[in-house]
């Protein structure tokens, strides 16, 4: 959509790391060819998805605007998926591996936000940033200004590794005993676009904590949780890391499970790898509802899963990365800015000593702070990012890290610099009180833009943050304690299953009409890396929710023992008994015509339906790995017909060769996984041991034809071209291509496609 | 200089006078009477975050919204899609729809009522006008023929952001007020 997005591209030459330049190209190649209708819609989205091109919602061209669904006129006609409009705005999440960030990364944010989106930049629960409103077009462009500042958006959706967050107080928090930090990092760039990793029926969450007693990691509810721990042997302390695995939120929440209770560092790669192979190779594909690790090791047990993850271990052929990173393990710890401090005397600003109660915490180094940022929603504007880098210049070395609960730390500040970066966060309106307190609501996007969203979680989560902070004075610390999280559906975007008090939307009928409800979730435990989950105790409309938080929190102080804390009180007092609390608030709905705005959402004045929502793009399409190999052998070949066009006759043919060999392992792949393409002389020699010698290439009629092009190609690797040659060359490509998709489909037919197998 | 993805902001006089709830409602109402020109989406409530935009009204071509950037609060016009002609037309398109748009505001909205000697144009856009010495003197000259040939406007102040991170533009001070309702229809 903006005029200047070609200019991005060259005014940023040689400014990006090479590897993601030529993954935007890619991703730009794509967009180019979708534009043609040269690619499936479906392994478009999905492709998409995993550069974090999301949906989002009324992208099918449909709204409900409280009347009738309406179409919603665009001119052009393309999808960018199915049911997805090309032109209809979109979602662009960020990946922030462990939140971390510096300020000249939040300053690029800033205008990210400003000139691509609506102005306003999203903190996710998983430590991402997410755009919203986004032109597809526009993406590209968009990347190329991240990866000028080293972020990536690859995997940041999709079927794929998704963003390894972290405890955001990692080296820096007392209760740890070593930085996690660098371990979270060589883990992000280990699993990233790893070959391992393509090949997913689902996402894969991974996680990194710095202790086990904290919640800032939430390890129990990811599919891979690392909790750094010590041991001493012969006398020294070795470091290492407690292995969860298989946890998990959404519909069927599962708490991980002890992998190991003490991987060494040089382990922890290999086996994660090991895991992504299991994973890739036995979890479900056909079923995305049961496409989740937690249910492979479900299926399998946990004493057979951790036999076949050690067996895969003892498989994997030796990568140097696996250890290399720990030569130099600790030799890039944050430094701080200032020397350390002591805590000035405050004065009497109730504002400011609440601000110092909540969101201040010690550092495990004296003298030092960190100040947690608490972000309304999550949500940040441009200008407030660019004042947070440069308070974050000022007092710090720029170490700013976003968190599970949508909000940024600043580490590393001087307790002397206190009251003056309070002042500044203030005049930036960034000095909200009450971090990881009441009025610090999680909520999901819900239905402000998410397909899937039943109630409008942030709508909700305004009210309740409106409501709980007028009576900041007034509530007692017990509540100010508490956790909310809420989500606009049972997906668990918003967490509520670890809440000390969740909220999740649900559509119910009264009076003959559909009202807003959520269901309201007790029991979960925050703390402990998200230690117990809780469950539904009874579905209240939603404009009456505000009402049932109120008569909760004061059952809880009326009831509670001493200085019981909420989740004890819960277990205590029974859910039945706190249900009896609610009852009456589900019953009784008005009349339509009296209180209209009990039939519709928070902030939204239509008449509320479930007609909007639409289908989650959250798990991806399911794209085998031999569709998306052809996909990227096509893109070559149409790469391949550009270079030629432009008279660069080496580069055509050279590309062309790349995709004949692409799609040559894309076949062999069906057998045997380990193929990789850095190797041709491996890709054509397993290529003619499978399917040349047992003549499944053969054509019915041109018999082994086309797989001798690719032997002769091979033969011949590293040849000049000429723009006549190159010309020739492309064509038989494109032969070979269209014959590999015939075998393909031979070989199907037949059974013969055991994705997995060994050599 | 080629300028596009013009944003203009008209400023409220004073507080706006009413809950910002308000504009909620109204942007939905119309989204269902399709009120304007363009293409209308969604509605986003930002009302919890200071300094940006409050409410928005998404559109494909355009989005709107209660703005409240720079502690100035406003109805800002956002042209997303790209236009053909000149610089100043682009200008007076931007500027036509925003004033549309205050004029339905001032119209609908008890108490509402917005400036007409003050308001601020940008180039939401930092590859085609970054925030150069070069390009912010273009810009202004662009600005000035628009304000002086197109708009007729007479004495005029303009006023570009302090922060070289910020996007080319200027609040522009008109000695004398404009007319929104007879804005030229060409440039």
């Amino acid at each position: 959509m903006k005029a200047s997005n070609d200019l991005w591209k060259e005014r940023l030459a040689g400014r990006l790391p090479e590897a993601l330049a030529e993954e935007i190209d890619v991703f730009e190649t794509e967009i180019e060819l979708r534009s043609q209708d040269s690619i499936d819609e479906k392994v478009f989205a999905e492709t998409r998805l995993r550069r974090g091109v999301y949906g989002q919602r009324y992208d099918n061209g449909q709204r409900h605007n409280g009347v009738e669904s309406k179409t919603l006129p665009y001119e052009e006609k393309l999808t960018k998926g199915p049911h997805t409009v090309w032109d209809a705005p979109g979602m662009q999440r960020i990946k922030i591996p462990y939140g971390g960030m510096t300020p000249e990364q939040l300053e690029v944010m800033a205008d990210l936000a400003e000139e691509y989106s609506d102005g306003i930049a999203h903190v996710t629960t998983r430590q991402d940033i997410q755009l919203h409103f986004v032109h597809i077009n526009d993406t590209p462009a968009l990347m190329r200004r991240l990866a000028a500042v080293g972020i990536t958006t690859r995997e940041a959706c999709g079927n794929s590794v998704r963003n390894v967050t972290g405890c955001p107080f990692m080296g820096v928090c007392p209760d740890e005993p070593f930085d996690a930090t660098p371990y979270a990092h060589a883990l992000t760039q280990f699993l990233l676009g790893h070959p391992d990793c393509q090949n997913f029926g689902r996402k894969f969450k991974p996680s990194v904590s710095g202790c086990a007693q904290h919640s800032c990691g939430l390890g129990m509810m990811h599919d891979v949780g690392l909790v750094a721990k010590t041991r001493v042997v012969d006398g020294e302390e070795q470091r290492g890391f407690q292995y969860l695995v298989g946890g998990g939120l959404g519909a069927v929440p599962r708490q991980a499970k002890v992998l190991d209770e003490f991987v060494v560092p040089e382990e922890i790669l290999p086996i994660t790898q090991a895991i992504a192979r299991l994973f890739g190779r036995h979890g479900e594909k056909k079923t995305r509802s049961r496409a989740r690790l937690k249910f492979l090791i479900e299926k399998w047990g946990m004493e057979r899963f951790r036999e076949e993850v050690f067996a895969e271990r003892a498989k994997l052929p030796e990568d140097p990365r696996w250890t290399e990173y720990l030569a130099a393990i600790d030799a890039n710890e944050e430094q701080p800015l200032k020397p350390p401090g002591e805590m000035p005397q405050l004065n009497g600003d109730a504002r400011l000593n609440h601000w110092v109660q909540t969101n201040i915490r010690e550092q495990r180094q004296p003298g030092y702070v960190t100040a947690t940022v608490a972000l309304p929603l999550g949500d940040i504007t441009p200008n407030q990012l660019r004042d947070l880098a440069d308070i974050a210049r000022e007092f710090t070395r720029g170490t700013v890290r976003t968190t599970v609960e949508q909000n940024f730390v600043i580490r590393w500040v001087s307790k002397s610099d206190i009251p003056a970066l309070y002042e500044a966060l203030d005049r930036a309106g960034l000095a909200e009180p009450g971090a990881s307190a009441v009025f610090d609501i999680v909520a999901c996007p819900g239905t402000d833009t998410c397909k899937l969203g039943i109630s409008s979680s942030r709508g909700l989560a305004a009210e309740l943050r409106h409501r709980l902070v007028a009576r900041t004075v007034e509530l007692d610390q017990a509540v100010r304690d508490l956790h909310i999280k809420v989500s606009g559906c049972f997906n668990s975007c918003g967490q509520h299953h670890v809440a000390d008090i969740g909220f999740y939307g649900i559509s119910r009928t009264m009076q003959g009409y559909k009202v807003p409800h959520f269901q309201v979730v007790l029991g979960g435990q925050w703390e402990e890396n998200a230690g117990s989950y809780g469950l539904p105790i009874v579905a209240v409309p939603s404009k009456r929710i505000p009402e049932a938080l109120d008569r909760i929190t004061d059952f809880y102080l009326r009831s509670r023992q001493s200085d019981e804390r909420f989740p004890k009180f819960v277990a205590r007092v029974g859910k039945a008994k706190i249900r009896q609390v609610l009852d009456d608030l589900t019953q009784n709905a008005p009349e339509h015509d009296a209180d209209p705005d009990f039939y519709s959402d928070w902030a939204d004045p239509r008449q509320y339906g479930i007609g909007d929502i639409g289908k989650g793009e959250c798990a991806g399409e399911v794209v085998t790995q031999y569709e998306f190999e052809m996909t990227a052998a096509e893109r070559l070949v149409f790469e391949a017909q550009i270079k030629l066009e432009e008279q660069e006759a080496q580069q055509a043919g050279e590309l062309a060769y790349s995709a004949m060999v692409k799609s040559a392992k894309a076949l062999v792949q069906l057998q045997y996984d380990d193929v990789t393409e850095e190797d041709p002389d491996e890709v054509v020699e397993e290529f003619r041991e499978r399917f040349y010698d047992t003549e499944l290439i053969f054509d019915p009629y041109a018999g082994s034809k086309f797989a001798d092009y690719l032997f002769a190609a091979h033969e011949a690797a590293g040849r000049a071209f000429t723009l006549e040659s190159a010309r020739h060359f492309i064509e038989e490509t494109q032969l070979f291509i269209e014959a590999v998709h015939s075998c393909y489909n031979r070989v199907r037919e037949a059974g013969l496609a055991q994705s997995g197998a060994q050599a | 200089m080629t300028l596009q993805h013009v944003n203009v902001k008209l400023f409220f006089e004073g507080e706006p006078g009413v809950d910002l709830r308000r504009f909620i409602d109204l942007f939905h109402e119309w989204i269902v009477r399709e009120a304007l020109d363009e293409l209308l989406i969604d509605v986003a409530d930002y009302r919890h975050v200071p300094d940006g935009p409050a409410v928005l009204l998404v559109g494909h071509e355009a989005d709107y919204a209660i703005d409240r950037t720079n502690g100035e609060i406003g109805l800002l016009y956002n042209r997303k899609a790209p236009l053909e002609g000149s610089n100043t037309d682009r200008f007076l398109q931007a500027l036509r729809a925003a004033a549309r748009a205050c004029l339905m505001l001032e119209s609908e909205v008890e108490g509402v009522r917005f400036s007409r000697s003050r308001f601020e144009l940008l180039i939401n856009d930092r590859a085609l006008a970054p925030n150069t010495p070069e390009s912010r003197a273009g810009f202004e000259a662009e600005l000035t023929t628009f304000l002086r040939d197109v708009l007729g406007a007479g004495e005029f102040d303009l006023k570009g952001p302090d922060d070289a991170r910020r996007r080319v533009g200027a609040v522009a001070e008109l000695k004398s007020a404009l007319d929104l309702e007879r804005l030229p229809e060409t440039a």
